[in-house]
C-alpha cells in the first residue's frame, strides 16, 4: 500500500446521496481474480450508455475532470454491497481522496486499507466544494499529518480521523503483517479459549 | 452487582485478543464463511507473502454468486468459470472446506451456514459479503467484510475493530395477519432510512420480534445492511436453540445441553444501557412495496407513489425525482397500479424452506399472468430437496414458475439471471439499487407472499385481499 502524507488534486464533484457500490462498480466486472484493472469500469452504467458509448451529460466524462484525483460526494458514500472492488476502482481510476459528509462503514474500512483517504466533513463545507468544483477547475491540498483540507482561495477545514487509520496511511502499512506480531497473543487466547 | 450488559458487549469482551490505547481491538473470529467473488485476491495476497490460512476449520467455503440455477454441469462464462475454479484451487491448496457446485451443502452462503448448524450464539462471524448481518439472528456478532479483511483472517484468525455503538431497535406490538418479516424490516428502514445504523450495531427487541421463527428472524437481520448497519442481532431464545438442535455442527446430547446454558447467559440483560433506541409498532405496518432505488424508498401497499412537488428540502427532492426517472413511475401513482413483468422468489432474504412455502400457499392452484416470467430460485440444494419433498415444486411449476438451482442469481444478476432493460421486477431480495438486476431494471423489493401475488395478477396487489389468511 502506498504511504499518503499530503495529497495536491483536481476535485470532481459528484452531488449525489446514497452512492452505493452497485453504483461504484457494477457486478458484471467482479469476475476477475486480479485487484487491478478495475479503474476502466468505474461508475460504468453512469459513465457508459447501453452501447459502452461515454455518456456525454455524465459529468466525470467532460474534459474539465480529467485527471482527477479528489472526490467529493453525497451524504452515505459507499453504501450496500461490501465489494472491495469499489475503493479498487477508485483508486485505479486515480482518486486517492473522497470527501463527504458520511461514508458507510464497510466501505471507509475498505478504502483505509487500499491507502484511500476517506475524510467526512461538515454539509455544509461538502456543498461549498461541490460548488467550486462545479464552476472552476479546482484544486485541492489535503494534509493528513495535520488533518486539513485547504484551497488557494482561503477555504480550510480541519477533519478527524482514527489515529489508527492515520496512522495505518501514513505509513502505507500491511496491517497483516503488523497482526502477525500478536501471534504469540493469539495462541494464548485460542489455548484458553472455549 | 455487576453492571447490566447487552449481547453485544458480552460478545466483544468474551473476542478481545488485544486492547492497546488509540487503537481498535483485535478480535478473534470464531467462524469465516468465503465464497468465489470476494475471496481470490485475498488468497492470492497469502500466497505471494508466503502466508497460510491460520484456523482452516474455522473456515467455511461455497460457491454461490455466479453459479448458474440452470444447467450448470457446463459453466458457459468463462471468466465466472475462472473465479470458482480458482476458489477450489484455492480450498484445496489451504485446507479449506468447499461446498462445491455440485455438493448436496451447496447453497447461498448466509442459507447454508445456518442450516448447518454452524451459526450459533455468541459467535463471530465475517464473511466478505454485506449480509452477513443475517447470521445475528442467531445472537452471533456477524459482519461484511472486505476482500483486504478476509486475507486478514484467514491469515490470522482475527480483525481490527473498534468497539461498535449499541441501537435499540424495539419493536413492540404483534405483526397483523399476513404482514411478514420482511414487511418489518422495510417499514423499519422505511420509517428511519437508510443510514440510521452506520456507526452501530443494531439489537432488534420487543414482543413482534420474540413471536418471529428463526427464519424470519433472519429475513430481518439480512438487512440491517440496508439501514447502514454492518451487524444486526437478535439475543437468542427458545426459538433458537430448538432451531439448532439436531442440526450437523450444533454440539449433540450433554454437550448440546451446556451449549445452550451457556447461550442463555448471552442475552442482553435487563435494564442494560444503549446508545441509542428506536420504536415501531408492529401492528401499524402494512405489506410494503419499494417504489425507488434504494429500500429506505417503501411504502404500505395502499398508498400512492410521492410527488417530489410536494417535498420542500432541496436534495430529498431530487433523489426523489431521480428515482422515480429511473422507476418510470409518476408521481403520485398508486403502488397497485404498477405492473410488473419478472417476478424473483430467492435471495439471501428470502429464500428459505418457510418462504418458499408461504409463496406457495398464495400461488396454490393459481397461473402467472401471461404478461410475467416468474422464477423460484431455492436457497440451498437442501431446500431445494426439502421443498420437492413437500410437493412446493409442483405448486410452483403448475402455476408457470420457473424452479431452478441454488444460488444468488437474480438478487445480484452476476450470472445470467437479468431483469432487461426498462423492465420490471416483484423481487423478494434485499436491494433495489439502480442495475442491480441488470442494467437499466427495475427493481421493487417485497415480501414473498406480495411477490407471489404481483406473478398471479401481473401487478402489485394487497396480498391480504387476494390469499386466505393463511400467511
Amino acid at each position: 500500500m502506498e504511504p499518503i502524507k499530503t495529497h495536491n488534486g483536481l476535485v470532481y464533484p459528484l452531488p449525489k446521496r446514497n452512492v452505493d457500490t452497485d453504483q461504484i462498480i457494477p457486478k458484471q466486472f467482479l469476475k476477475r481474480i486480479e485487484r487491478s484493472g478495475f479503474g476502466q469500469f468505474l461508475f460504468y452504467n453512469w459513465r457508459f450508455d447501453e452501447k459502452d458509448q461515454p455518456r456525454q451529460d455524465f459529468t466525470l466524462n467532460q474534459p474539465k475532470y480529467k485527471g482527477a484525483s479528489v472526490l467529493i460526494a453525497g451524504d452515505n458514500f459507499g453504501c450496500g454491497s461490501s465489494r472491495e472492488h469499489a475503493p479498487w476502482a477508485l483508486l485505479d481510476y486515480g482518486f486517492k481522496v473522497i470527501i463527504a459528509p458520511s461514508f458507510a462503514d464497510i466501505f471507509y474500512n475498505n478504502t483505509t486499507k487500499n491507502g484511500i483517504l476517506a475524510i467526512k466533513l461538515s454539509e455544509d463545507k461538502v456543498d461549498y466544494l461541490l460548488n467550486q468544483a462545479e464552476i472552476n477547475s479546482y484544486i485541492l491540498t489535503i494534509d493528513l499529518e495535520k488533518q486539513k483540507v485547504h484551497d488557494e482561495l482561503g477555504f480550510e477545514a480541519d477533519f478527524d480521523i482514527p489515529a489508527y487509520h492515520k496512522h495505518m496511511l501514513l505509513n502505507g502499512l500491511d496491517e497483516i503483517g503488523i497482526t502477525l506480531t500478536y501471534a504469540d497473543q493469539i495462541t494464548q487466547f485460542e489455548q484458553t479459549y472455549n | 452487582m455487576q453492571q447490566p450488559k447487552t449481547i453485544i458487549e458480552k460478545i466483544w469482551e468474551k473476542h478481545t485478543v488485544v486492547q492497546e490505547p488509540n487503537k481498535p481491538d483485535l478480535m478473534y473470529i470464531d467462524l469465516h464463511l468465503v465464497h468465489e467473488v470476494t475471496s481470490p485476491q485475498a488468497f492470492e495476497g497469502l500466497r505471494l507473502a508466503g502466508r497460510k490460512v491460520r484456523q482452516p476449520e474455522r473456515t467455511y467455503a461455497t460457491v454461490d454468486h455466479n453459479v448458474p440455477t440452470i444447467h450448470r454441469s457446463v459453466i458457459r462464462d468463462e471468466v465466472a468459470r475462472t473465479q470458482m475454479e480458482t476458489l477450489r484451487t484455492n480450498c484445496a491448496e489451504f485446507g479449506i472446506r468447499l461446498a462445491d457446485i455440485d455438493h448436496p451443502d451447496q447453497g447461498i452462503v448466509h442459507v447454508i451456514g445456518p442450516q448447518l448448524g454452524l451459526t450459533q450464539p455468541g459467535k463471530t462471524i465475517v464473511c466478505g459479503d454485506s449480509h452477513t448481518s443475517t447470521h445475528g439472528a442467531f445472537g452471533a456478532l456477524a459482519f461484511g467484510i472486505g476482500t483486504s479483511e478476509v486475507e486478514h483472517v484467514l491469515a490470522t484468525q482475527t480483525l481490527w475493530q473498534s468497539k461498535p455503538k449499541t441501537l435499540n431497535v424495539q419493536i413492540d406490538g404483534t405483526l397483523g395477519t399476513g404482514v411478514t418479516a420482511k414487511d418489518l424490516i422495510l417499514a423499519i428502514i422505511g420509517k428511519f432510512g437508510v443510514k440510521f445504523g452506520t456507526g452501530y450495531v443494531l439489537e432488534y427487541t420487543g414482543e413482534a420480534i420474540r413471536n418471529l421463527s428463526m427464519e424470519e428472524r433472519m429475513t430481518v437481520c439480512n438487512m440491517s445492511i440496508e439501514a447502514g448497519a454492518r451487524a444486526g442481532l437478535i439475543s437468542p431464545d427458545e426459538t433458537t436453540f430448538e432451531y439448532l438442535r439436531g442440526r450437523r455442527y450444533a454440539p449433540e446430547g450433554p454437550a448440546f445441553e451446556k451449549a445452550v446454558s451457556k447461550w442463555r447467559q448471552l442475552a442482553t440483560d435487563e435494564g442494560a444501557a444503549y446508545d441509542h433506541t428506536v420504536h415501531l409498532n408492529a401492528s401499524e405496518i402494512e405489506p410494503q412495496v419499494t417504489w425507488g432505488t434504494n429500500p429506505g424508498m417503501c411504502l404500505p401497499i395502499s398508498a400512492n407513489v410521492p410527488d417530489p412537488a410536494l417535498i420542500e428540502n432541496k436534495e430529498e427532492k431530487a433523489s426523489v425525482e431521480q428515482a422515480l426517472a429511473y422507476m418510470g413511475l409518476e408521481p403520485n401513482q398508486q403502488l397497485t397500479s404498477i405492473e410488473i413483468q419478472h417476478v424473483f422468489i430467492g435471495s439471501c432474504t428470502n429464500s428459505r424452506i418457510t418462504d418458499l412455502r408461504k409463496a406457495a400457499s398464495v400461488i396454490q392452484g393459481k397461473k402467472v399472468h401471461p404478461s410475467v416470467r416468474a422464477m423460484v430460485v431455492p436457497g440451498s440444494f437442501t431446500v431445494k430437496m426439502q421443498a420437492e419433498q413437500e410437493g412446493l415444486d409442483k405448486v410452483f411449476k403448475d402455476a408457470g414458475f420457473e424452479w431452478r438451482d441454488a444460488g444468488c442469481s437474480m438478487c445480484l444478476a452476476m450470472n445470467d439471471d437479468v431483469v432487461p432493460a426498462g423492465e420490471r421486477c416483484a423481487s423478494t431480495s434485499n436491494r433495489n439499487f439502480e442495475g442491480r438486476q441488470g442494467a437499466g431494471a427495475r427493481t421493487h423489493l417485497a415480501s414473498p407472499e406480495m411477490a407471489a401475488a404481483a406473478a398471479i395478477e401481473g401487478r402489485f396487489v394487497d396480498v391480504r385481499q387476494v390469499a386466505a389468511p393463511t400467511v
